[in-house]
């Protein structure tokens, strides 16, 4: 007995099954983008065009670099750890041409006060004012200077 | 054997496959920076948190996240005495422009910064179903916005209720722990933004990075640990009534 004897259908139905994952493959080739799997189950360029988002905030280092005399003002005083560009601003562009890109003056009535305003959920040791009272309206900066705040007996600090 | 045409045809599948590799090319490395040699995350110092919405401003600003829409925010908590399962927690436009008085300045009062967890088990990276959001290399969990298909399992799946859909692309959107700013050796928005140093941004592969000696010294906790998400956010000062 030949046990193949009756099989040519068996033979063209795996045909069939071939000719459907080849087409399968080819399909797949052309939707599923080249750096997918990669790195794992995704496209590994996203990677890349995430990381090439432009920036918007420069970093200190960078505001560092040119106004180095407000650095010198600031690194001794109180707000040594606030960041420039947390008072002023993303500033960016104006890092990357300041020729062009003036930033804007900043209102100290509403600057101050978002951190330094009483709030009870602030850590006691915080510096706060209530500042209706202790301001008596005027403007933060004609008493304290914003780079280097504190008032002591020995100057600004 | 003797070889057939037919069994020329079996090899096709493997064939397939190697090809596939060859058109993958080599990957774009950028300069100095090397994906295994990171593993990031963040440390939140609640005893530091002012409430003043710096972090959340500057989100906003760097990532261009829409209007009414946030990465981060921040929760202001209310405990009163010992009924620590019932917070009142608030956070007016998500403490952006920093919070009004407290209500009740007695009790235990407090801010809570939030951003994606960037667990290394996520769970939101788990239900896509078409690899659109997921882990990097160096531990950072990302949506890859041309693959999104909007489908929200992700959003209902992180247990922080980090993500949201963009209302102009409709696709997932989420704290990328600005992945352009730390692939250039810059540190967060957020974190540079922070007055008082209570967030910081950590890698954990990093054996000088300061997180390890805080970790080792501190009572560290993260958000939910029962979801077993291996959450990458740590915070200092953490009450028990936040979750
Ligand atoms: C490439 C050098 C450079 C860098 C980097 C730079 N600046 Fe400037 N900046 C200047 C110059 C020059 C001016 C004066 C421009 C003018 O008067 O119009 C200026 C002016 C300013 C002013 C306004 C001064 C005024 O009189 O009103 C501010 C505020 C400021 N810079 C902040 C920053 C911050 C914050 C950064 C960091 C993001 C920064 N700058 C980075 C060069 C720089
Ligand atoms: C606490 C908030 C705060 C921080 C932090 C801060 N500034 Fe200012 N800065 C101000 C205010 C307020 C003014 C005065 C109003 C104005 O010119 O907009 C000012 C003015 C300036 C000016 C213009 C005139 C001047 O006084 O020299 C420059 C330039 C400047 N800042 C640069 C910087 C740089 C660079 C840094 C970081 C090293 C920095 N600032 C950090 C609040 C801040
Ligand atoms: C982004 C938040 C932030 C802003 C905006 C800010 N400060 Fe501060 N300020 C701080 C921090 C942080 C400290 C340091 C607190 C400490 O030492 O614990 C500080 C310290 C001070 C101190 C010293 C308090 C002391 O201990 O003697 C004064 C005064 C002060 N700021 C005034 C101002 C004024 C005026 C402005 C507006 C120009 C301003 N601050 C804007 C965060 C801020
Ligand atoms: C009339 C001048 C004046 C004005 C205007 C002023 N301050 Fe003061 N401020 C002072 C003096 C003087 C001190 C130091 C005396 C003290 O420690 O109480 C001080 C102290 C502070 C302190 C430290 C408080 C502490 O507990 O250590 C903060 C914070 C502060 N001011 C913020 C502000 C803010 C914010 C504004 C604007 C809303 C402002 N100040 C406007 C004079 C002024």
């Amino acid at each position: 007995m030949n046990a193949f004897k009756d099989a040519g259908h068996l033979f063209r139905l795996a045909g069939v099954f071939l000719a459907g994952i080849l087409l399968f493959l080819v399909i797949r080739e052309f939707l599923v983008p080249k750096s997918f799997g990669e790195y794992g189950h995704y496209r590994g360029a996203a990677l890349a065009e995430i990381a090439a988002r432009p920036l918007h905030y420069a970093g200190h280092d960078t505001c560092e670099t040119c106004h180095a005399d407000v650095l010198e003002k600031k690194k001794d005083g109180k707000h040594a750890h606030v960041n420039c560009e947390t008072c002023h601003g993303a500033l960016a562009n104006h890092a990357d041409d300041p020729a062009s890109v003036t930033p804007q003056k900043l209102d100290t009535a509403v600057l101050c006060v978002r951190c330094h305003e009483a709030n009870a959920a602030k850590p006691r040791g915080f510096p706060q004012v209530v500042s209706a009272d202790h301001s008596n309206g005027l403007a933060c900066d004609t008493c304290h200077q914003p780079h280097s705040p504190a008032i002591t007996a020995g100057g600004a600090k | 054997m003797n070889l057939t045409r037919r069994h020329m045809l079996l090899l096709l599948p493997a064939a397939g496959a190697a090809w596939k590799y060859v058109l993958a090319g080599t990957p774009e490395a950028a300069p100095n920076y090397k994906l295994s040699e990171h593993w990031w995350g963040m440390l939140i110092d609640l005893t530091k948190c002012i409430g003043c919405g710096s972090c959340v401003r500057a989100c906003q600003t760097e990532n261009d996240v829409p209007e009414g829409y946030f990465r981060t925010w921040v929760e202001r908590y209310h405990v009163t005495d010992y009924d620590i399962e019932n917070p009142q927690v608030d956070s007016p436009d998500g403490g952006k422009k920093g919070f009004p008085p407290a209500k009740d300045p007695s009790g235990k009062n407090f801010f809570v910064p939030k951003l994606c967890n960037h667990c290394a088990d996520s769970p939101c990276t788990q239900v896509c179903p078409v690899g659109a959001t997921f882990i990097s290399p160096d531990g950072v969990v990302l949506v890859d916005k041309t693959y999104c298909l909007g489908c929200r399992y992700c959003v209902q799946a992180c247990p922080y209720g980090c993500r949201f859909i963009n209302p102009t692309t409709n696709t997932a959107e989420k704290c990328t722990l600005c992945y352009h700013r730390i692939r250039k050796g810059l540190t967060t928005a957020c974190c540079e933004n922070c007055p008082t140093g209570a967030r910081q941004l950590a890698d954990l592969k990093n054996p000088s990075d300061p997180i390890h000696e805080f970790l080792k010294t501190h009572s560290v906790q993260v958000l939910k640990p029962y979801m077993a998400t291996h959450a990458k956010v740590f915070y200092n000062g953490l009450d028990g009534s936040v979750r």
